[in-house]
């Protein structure tokens, strides 16, 4: 069963995952770009694992293209579950 | 006239530390790096040397690759700058089975949890080639780049191949050699099914009482170059990459020809290439994985290709000291053999205490020996063979 999709909960999720990654968790903001977060196509891939894991929505295609930031991947995902 | 490789720089990660000078030494003095059947490279930890996302982003072969890679360009100069044009340097490494660790993790996850689960870089974290990608990325090598896979001879062949490209003019550098991390469920239970591996879990290579080999990981790198680039740049030349012959025994899947003929044929094709003859050479490293049949055509094969002279050269295993490293083997044996070259002498090959029946050549038993061969230069071959019948050997001098 998915979780409810709520802005806080999808941002609580990117946030926990991204320092799996490498990223340093004092450079996650809302309007850090993944560029200057060096997070690049294969983290993504693995974001939306974890985010479609949780919540039943899959970030693929033409959708990572559209994503810059992290905030953009947060609301793409509250978007797309509503 | 053909260009001469020389070789600049080494690293390795090996069942005995982390470190070129670390294998070689403790190797010399007798150390065993072997504990519960396994060659682990237990002093080996990522995150030392790698970020979190290098160490996310590669196999643990290729991690091996990557450390042994820092120390090889470092002592060749090159850290701070490569000497030639990137597109002029190649990476070419050897695997033997590539990124298994990652595959069998990959299939857990599927089987337990449903293809969904399966992480998006299983791929290009399992492929054989990977290692030889990541030294590319890492150190901006722009020259031809792959993997070299011909199983437990690939580290060999891959210096072999290094040899040939600079040599032909292809490139003027290349960054090789070997890794492995196949110390895995799959790994073990499939080796063992084969009768492969030693119940006992001792490597003796050529006693009487040796039981198969015992498997062992870890990596090794060697910086090639011409000798005339490398005196230009005022490199401090290791030793040079002589000679490399190789073959096929197009005999059995698994089982070495009992009379050594594949293996013969590459060592005369290696001092061939290296314009030696079996006088020449000082010293031998053995491929001798402690297998019963690969001890006995070995043996077989040395005296087929340097007749009377394979009696009175030293013969030692390094396997006898951190198991058998598959795909890395040839090329840790290759950095081994150099330092021991450099130090004039003869590692021993440990463990052993009765050679085996018919097996009558000078193995080193127990403890290093020196070569004593006053101003002769320093002459050597090392051998590694590989199921499929692959036969790799590379003949070495050290400065």
């Amino acid at each position: 069963m998915a979780n409810a999709i709520t802005e806080e909960a999808v941002q609580k999720t990117v946030y926990e995952a991204l320092p799996q990654f490498g990223v340093d968790e004092s450079d996650i903001t809302r309007e850090a770009t993944f560029e200057d977060l060096d997070v690049d196509s294969l983290d993504l891939a693995e974001l939306s694992q974890i985010i479609e894991d949780e919540y039943g929505v899959a970030l693929k295609g033409d959708d990572v293209g559209k994503i810059k930031t992290v905030g953009d991947a947060i609301d793409l995902v509250v978007q797309k579950g509503s | 006239m053909s260009r001469e490789v020389v070789i600049t720089g080494v690293g390795a990660v090996t069942p005995l530390g982390v470190g070129a000078r670390t294998l070689h030494e403790r190797w010399s003095a007798g150390v065993v790096g072997i504990a519960d059947g396994k060659g682990a490279a237990t002093e080996f930890e990522p995150t030392e040397h790698l970020s979190v996302k290098e160490v996310r982003r590669a196999d643990r072969f290729t991690q091996f690759a990557l450390v042994a890679g820092d120390e090889a360009l470092a002592e060749a100069g090159w850290s701070d700058e490569l000497p030639y044009e990137g597109d002029r340097i190649a990476s070419i490494l050897g695997t033997g089975i590539g990124g298994i660790g990652t595959l069998e993790r990959g299939k857990e996850l599927l089987i337990e949890h449903g293809p969904k689960k399966v992480p998006p870089l299983s791929v290009p974290l399992m492929m054989s080639n990977a290692a030889a990608a990541a030294v590319s990325m890492r150190f901006k090598l722009l020259g031809p780049c792959h993997g070299i896979v011909s199983a437990c001879s690939g580290g060999a062949d891959a210096i072999g191949a290094a040899k040939m490209m600079i040599e032909s003019g292809h490139v003027d550098a290349v960054v090789t050699g070997g890794s492995e991390a196949a110390l895995t469920p799959l790994s073990n239970a499939a080796f063992s099914a084969l009768d492969a591996l030693s119940p006992s879990g001792i490597s003796r290579p050529f006693d009487k009482d040796r039981d198969g080999f015992v498997m062992g990981e870890g990596g090794a790198i060697l910086i090639l170059e011409t000798r005339e680039n490398a005196e230009k740049r005022g490199a401090k030349i290791l030793g040079t990459l002589r000679g490399y012959g190789a073959s096929a025994d197009a005999y059995h899947l698994t089982a070495p020809d009992k009379t050594g003929g594949g293996p013969s044929r590459a060592m005369q094709l290696a001092m061939k290439d290296a314009g030696i003859t079996p006088e020449d050479i000082v010293y031998v490293n053995a491929h001798g994985t402690s297998t019963s049949l690969n001890d006995s055509a070995e043996t077989a094969a040395l005296k087929t290709a340097l007749g009377d002279r394979a009696y009175e050269i030293p013969v030692s295993s390094l396997k006898s000291s951190i198991g058998h490293l598959l795909g890395a083997a040839g090329a840790v044996e290759a950095v081994a053999t150099l330092l021991a070259l450099r130090d004039r002498i003869a590692p021993p090959t440990l463990g052993l205490e009765n050679p085996g029946e018919g097996l009558d050549l000078d193995y080193v038993p127990g403890s290093a020996k020196p070569l004593n061969i006053d101003d002769k230069p320093a002459i050597a071959i090392s051998s590694s063979f590989g199921f499929g019948g692959h036969n790799a050997v590379v003949a070495l001098e050290a400065a």
